[in-house]
């Protein structure tokens, strides 16, 4: 009898032991789901925001090259995502190389202490916040660029069109460069872990071969390509998707296409940054909106491929040295 | 064969000096701009810097209602971030067999590679379209750029807790749940709260989402419904401003929130050195 009772209450203790785990594992898969919740939340209401200016223009909105918040209420943000791309193709060709150089450092040259030193400063760089960049570009940068190195790069390529044409200091070419600046930490310490993720075996069977640090360099790139062409596109979604450096450096005017390299232009950040708090009209607004719901789908689509490139390149590497 | 070999060993010795000098030239504009706000952000400092509000045109004034807006900001975003951040940070390393773990994850990285500014926009159509400009509005889109961080740095300090220990708990007859707040957290306490850490850094630094969300605030913090001011954003209006004693500002703004950051970055890097030596 007595034992039964113990048996009972066994199971009523059991069931409340099982009860409390569920209830912690929900709540906990509650919490994680915010995530997804939010991103799916984010699309819906960017689209709710920008309904105005999705019915008035529809696709057109995105060939459109008119902006025009004064008079005809016109808006077409084709312009804003050339200068996006513009900006992010100058800032991918200055910093690629300087990253990959210092992601091959990293990985391969240099001895742990040295590394905790180097990765804390490009870590450092990481830090800054976009708008200190943005200051220090308008009062240091840009004096620099305008008196010493523009004039020199028209001198020497004036005969191209991108570079002929008045110097301003601010301008495509200035918001590239610190665009450039910004993204290295990321394209840099990504490409050092895929760069870390080729397994040892494929250095030792260069080196024994009697190849030059160089030479073994080169066989951690080839092996590591996809996953550095993942790091790279990283760093394409996050130069895209900056705004307080571009807003303050890139002189902020809408126009189909620039003069030249040293010509103001917009982004599609930059003008969300300064219009959105000066947009008057409902259909302004929409269109603002508008143009960041194109920001981000673009950023949308960057990212994930970005991450499936590194992820799968990741688990690929490992998965080799391991087999 | 002789000459191939010297060709080789020279290509190689210009490959290292081309790598080197690759890092010298990150660290030119890094150094630049350190060099630039300390100068240029230490003469604005003084006892009025840090004790009046945002002056008008010509007078004297500080960065002192901007300090307590940014702080209330911070606080009311990481009240709503940190405990969602760490809860899926549980999830991903505890319960890294459900087969939600990996999507979750995936969704994380994403999102933390998302802009900014359209996070604040998101914020502005959810919040300031209902209740206005507002601490609130600009919280909590600042806690949608916490959350991956949080959640990452979580997940992975859970994971450095050993198995073995999550078994020993369970084998006394600890429930899970009591095994993960009681004892595995108490091992990760470091990693979460750098990650919490690295997160403040990194939102104290926003300034597109506040701009969005909060617009320009040039007085003392006056309800969580309505604006308050913000140092980040403060750089970018006192930058653009044609005042001088605004320009100066700026500098001292970005010097203050440099060494925030720095400051930060300092304690993350105490915290964590125990965990790799």
């Amino acid at each position: 009898m007595k034992s039964t009772a113990s048996f009972f209450s066994k199971i009523a203790y059991l069931k409340a032991k099982i009860k409390g785990d569920e209830i912690f594992r929900l709540v906990s898969a509650f919490f994680a789901l915010t995530t997804l919740l939010i991103v799916v939340l984010m699309v819906y209401e960017l689209t709710r925001g920008s309904w105005l200016s999705l019915q008035k223009f529809g696709l057109g909105f995105i060939t459109g090259t008119t902006w025009d918040p004064v008079f005809t209420l016109n808006f077409g943000a084709l312009p804003l995502i050339l200068g996006t791309l513009t900006t992010s193709a100058i800032a991918l060709a200055i910093s690629v190389p300087i990253s990959i150089g210092i992601g091959l450092l990293l990985s391969e040259y240099i001895s742990k202490r040295l590394e905790f030193f180097v990765s804390f400063i490009v870590e450092l760089l990481a830090a800054i916040p976009s708008v200190v960049y943005g200051l220090w570009g308008i009062f240091i940068l840009i004096p620099f660029l305008r008196n010493n190195v523009y004039p020199l790069i028209q001198t020497v390529l004036g005969f191209l069109p991108l570079f002929s044409g008045p110097i301003y200091g601010g301008g495509v070419l200035t918001a590239g460069i610190v665009l450039s600046i910004m993204i290295i930490p990321i394209i840099s310490s990504v490409s050092r872990e895929v760069f870390s993720a080729v397994p040892l075996s494929q250095r030792e069977a260069i080196i024994s071969l009697g190849a030059t640090k160089w030479e073994t360099c080169k066989i951690v790139m080839s092996y590591a390509k996809s996953g550095v062409i993942g790091a790279i596109t990283l760093g394409l979604g996050r130069a895209i998707g900056e705004t307080m450096a571009v807003t303050m450096l890139i002189g902020n005017k809408f126009k189909v296409l620039p003069s030249s390299l040293f010509d103001a232009w917009y982004t599609m950040a930059a003008i969300i940054a300064n219009e959105f708090t000066e947009a008057t009209s409902d259909i302004y607004v929409s269109a603002l909106i508008n143009v960041g719901l194109t920001l981000f789908l673009i950023s949308l689509m960057v990212n994930v491929i970005a991450r499936l490139i590194v992820w799968r390149t990741l688990r690929l590497v490992k998965g080799v040295s391991r087999g | 064969m002789m000459d191939n070999y010297r060709i080789r060993k020279i290509k190689d010795r210009l490959m290292r000096i081309l790598l080197w000098s690759s890092l010298i030239i990150a660290m030119i504009p890094l150094f630049s701009i350190l060099l630039d706000v300390f100068i240029n952000g230490a003469r604005a400092i003084n006892i009025d810097f840090f004790l009046l509000p945002t002056p008008t045109v010509g007078e004297k004034g500080g960065i002192a209602n901007a300090i307590q807006g940014t702080l209330i900001t911070l606080g009311l975003a990481s009240i709503i971030g940190v405990p969602i951040g760490i809860m899926s940070g549980i999830f991903l390393s505890e319960y890294h067999d459900s087969k939600l773990s990996q999507p979750v994850r995936f969704i994380n990285d994403v999102l933390s590679g998302f802009p900014s500014i359209v996070v604040g926009i998101f914020g502005y159509v959810l919040i300031v379209s209902v209740i206005g400009f507002s601490v609130i509005a600009a919280a909590f889109s600042l806690a949608i750029i916490m959350i991956p961080i949080v959640t990452r740095t979580t997940e992975e300090s859970l994971r450095m807790v050993p198995v073995a220990i999550r078994e020993a708990a369970l084998a006394l007859g600890i429930r899970r749940w009591k095994t993960i707040i009681f004892i595995v957290l108490k091992g990760g306490r470091k990693g979460i709260v750098t990650g919490v850490l690295l997160a403040l850094a990194r939102i104290a630094g926003e300034s597109a989402p506040v701009l969005v969300t909060m617009g320009y605030w040039r007085w003392w913090f006056s309800g969580l419904n309505r604006p308050a001011s913000n140092l980040a954003l403060n750089i970018y209006l006192f930058a653009i401003s044609p005042f001088e004693n605004w320009r100066t500002l700026a500098w001292g703004s970005a010097l203050f929130l440099i060494l925030m950051i720095l400051g930060i970055s300092i304690l993350i890097r105490v915290l964590t050195r125990g965990k790799y030596e």
